[in-house]
């Protein structure tokens, strides 16, 4: 039995053999210069503005595909956001977007703020909006430095950062620390800011136009730059809309959105300042437009510092704003307020808001959901970076590989925001 | 390798050779910056003209682990970030020292959530941390000169 | 403002409005889930409205026995330059909702996101996949039972030595 289907086997494999011996045997390589590469931009890497990890489809040196891969910097900030009293997330709002921290503190005051139904005093806006609009001087120095830096141009980087290093001065010395800064409150702001401190805006902000026109110098009718960033990256104002750009990004391509002017919010409604725009939408513009909103930020301060009001800088409400120290230490009822709120949180009603402010990347919104308790129900953070990244393979599609470095620059995403 | 091999001994000779060999490695340490977050902007005025680590022979950042010999890790690391952190650490050629700069980096920091991991000694060996969120460059830069000590006590036949 | 946007929409969706709620000067709507798409798409094409921004969709777990999950859609107007909200109910066991993908195009990562956070599928989305936690991760970590610190060893560690 054995030795029959032995030779039983034998007889179909050579079966087999025979016929596929006749058929046609082709052999097949692939060559591989007619192919498509793929290439991975890694999360780390020198140009690529925090961790962010692009996955490019090439063909030689074109860009037929690409994808991008974030979330390498995922901190769970809404899930602490749960656990934690409203006050006790304000450090938090710091580490979203790194490059201007101040802005970030101020939305979230107001976002609380709304929920619990209380406003600052007048003179914790005015100094709110002065200290915003230098932290958007800052992003934007930083956005036009790592652009010039990202094409080669590195005495660029060195002016812009010389410039931000006097920046970290002011803000230790009005604020108490250089970077991460925590300033805001409920209800008004920590500390007032001294005589010194004015004097110091006032100088850098007289200071800072000459050293911009030494930059502007250096680049804006450059042969080199003007060729590698005109015509890259165009997006038309409609394709941005669908897409949800929103900030420079958008105001590069025609739009004159901007929350300053169209919800207004803090003192932007007695100021006088304009929106500048472009039409073109492509990587020069958006450069150009950081450039023109920095003079638009210090017309803004200078406004702020002639009418700075004299007054208070935290508003009275007890079960909402954090008494003063000298008070706590000498008086009972101020005592008990202290150990409420930070025990057990403010008391706001039920419901949910949706607050938003103009930052340097574009729309930072907080939506939140309130249960009545100290502590959050739901905090959704609306960050700017995120929303601009998602336009990003429709931007690379047909540029070459080193277009792609300009026009991340140009979009300007901060990674700790995009992925919070 | 090499002629290093032969260094372990104690007569006059090599010992002027160790000198002469640990005098040149602490003075050109050249960084590889693993910038992830906030900590990242203070390692750019760190390098930058103020705080000036060229100074102390960090002349260039080589973003390439190949050509760099001190792991700057700055910012939080996540469990998704971990990998790419231990296959850099284990591109770069011996010797390597590693510096976690900030609280994220040497323990987690002010974020103990479900992806954040709690310090990366749970992955890389690390020789000097620095505290602080962020810290001063000033901090940074003494860290640096704690490396550099640290270089000096070390027998140089360590790594043979 | 508010008045026309209320008569406008209860004029052609008078059944699958369930509450409107009006609080601290904003305006929400809560919409049936299977009309979910086509109060979407007469809210961007009718001439007078145009709410052509769509500004975030995120999802909130309100933690009951029925309808468990809500999806949010926050949404804005260029041409009336005013906001709005609309809310759906999505029930636990039930876990689907339409995509929004095709009316307009930044829902794309934000339905994304709240499917890697909570678990909520969007029917006819073009790549749904998780965004902020690696593909192997088996949980969703923004629902109220998962906890803070995380589940001890559902992320791999690279070993030290």
């Amino acid at each position: 039995m054995k030795e029959n289907s032995l030779s039983n086997n034998q007889d179909i494999r050579n079966k087999i053999i025979q016929k596929l011996l006749e058929q046609d045997v082709q052999i097949v390589s692939e060559d591989p210069l007619e192919n498509t590469m793929v290439l991975n931009m890694g999360p780390s890497h020198p140009s690529t503005h925090g961790v962010l990890r692009v996955i490019l489809k090439l063909d030689g040196e074109t860009v037929v595909d690409a994808m991008c891969d974030v979330g390498y910097l995922h901190r769970g900030f809404e899930k602490i956001a749960e656990n934690s009293t409203y006050h006790e997330f304000i450090p938090h709002t710091d580490r979203l977007d790194y490059l201007s921290p101040l802005s970030n503190n101020v939305a979230i005051a107001l976002a609380i703020e709304k929920v619990a139904g209380i406003t600052a005093p007048p003179r914790a806006q005015y100094i709110r909006t002065i200290l915003c609009e230098l932290a958007r001087i800052s992003s934007h120095l930083m956005a036009i430095g790592s652009i010039g830096i990202d094409l080669g141009a590195l005495t660029y980087w060195f002016y812009t950062f010389t410039e931000r290093e006097k920046l970290y001065d002011i803000f230790d010395l009005v604020v108490g620390a250089r970077f991460t800064t925590s300033f805001t409150r409920i209800g008004g702001i920590s500390h007032d800011i001294t005589e010194e401190g004015i004097q110091a805006i006032k100088v850098f902000i007289k200071e800072l136009p000459s050293i911009l026109k030494k930059c502007e110098k250096l680049l804006n009718r450059n042969r080199i730059f003007i060729d590698r960033t005109q015509g890259i990256g165009k997006i038309s104002l409609e394709d941005a809309l669908n897409w949800g750009l929103s900030g420079p990004n958008l105001r590069a391509s025609g739009s004159e959105r901007d929350l300053r002017k169209d919800e207004p919010y803090l003192i932007y409604p007695e100021l006088d300042f304009d929106v500048p725009y472009y039409n073109e939408g492509d990587t020069l513009a958006r450069f150009l437009i950081r450039i023109d909103e920095i003079y638009e930020s210090l017309r803004i301060v200078e406004q702020a510092l002639k009418k700075l009001p004299e007054g208070e800088i935290i508003s009275n409400d007890p079960k909402n704003a954090l008494p003063r120290k000298e008070k706590i230490y000498t008086k009972m009822e101020e005592l008990i307020n202290d150990f409420m709120l930070v025990n057990f949180g403010i008391n706001p009603p039920v419901g949910e808001i949706y607050q938003a402010i103009e930052s340097s990347k574009g729309e930072l919104g907080f939506y939140i959901v309130s249960d009545g308790s100290g502590y959050p129900w739901r905090l959704k953070i609306r960050s700017p970076s995120f929303c601009n990244l998602q336009v990003l393979p429709l931007l690379l599609k047909g540029q070459m590989i080193s277009d792609v470095v300009a026009i991340i620059g140009s979009i300007d995403p901060v990674m700790g925001e995009c992925d919070k | 390798m090499g002629l290093e091999s032969y260094l372990n001994g104690e007569g006059f000779f090599t010992t002027r050779v160790n000198d002469l060999l640990k005098w040149s490695r602490t003075n050109s340490l050249w960084p590889m910056p693993m910038a992830t977050s906030c900590c990242g902007i203070e390692l750019m005025s760190f390098a930058g003209p103020r705080f000036d680590v060229a100074r102390f022979g960090s002349e260039v950042f080589r973003m390439s682990p190949r050509q760099s010999d001190l792991m700057i890790v700055a910012g939080t690391i996540t469990y998704k970030m971990a990998k790419v952190v231990r296959k850099i650490y284990d591109q770069m050629p011996e010797p390597k020292w590693v510096i976690a700069m900030g609280a994220c980096a040497s323990s987690g920091g002010m974020f103990r959530s479900y992806s954040v991991v709690q310090g990366i000694d749970q992955f890389v060996p690390v020789d000097v941390f620095v505290s602080g969120c962020p810290p001063r460059p000033d901090s940074v830069i003494k860290a640096l000169l704690d490396i550099q000590a640290k270089l000096k006590k070390e027998p140089i036949s360590k790594y043979y | 403002m508010k008045e026309l946007l209320i008569n406008k929409l209860k004029e052609k969706f008078q059944d699958f409005i369930e509450e409107i709620i009006d609080y601290s000067n904003e305006l929400t709507f809560v919409i049936s889930k299977n009309k979910i798409l086509d109060v979407c798409y007469f809210l961007k094409n009718n001439e007078d409205l145009k709410f052509d921004y769509l500004v975030d969709i995120c999802g909130v777990d309100r933690f009951k026995k029925e309808n468990r999950f809500e999806v949010v859609y926050n949404i804005w107007s260029e041409k009336l330059k005013y906001r709005i909200r609309l809310r759906v109910k999505v029930d636990e066991k039930d876990l689907q909702l339409d995509s929004v993908t095709s009316i307009w195009k930044s829902a794309d990562w934000y339905e994304r996101e709240t499917y890697d956070m909570f678990g909520i599928v969007f029917l006819n989305h073009p790549d749904l996949r998780r965004i902020y936690m690696p593909e192997e991760f088996e949980y969703f970590p923004l629902r109220k039972d998962f906890p803070l610190i995380g589940i001890p060893d559902s992320l791999p560690l690279p070993r030290r030595n």
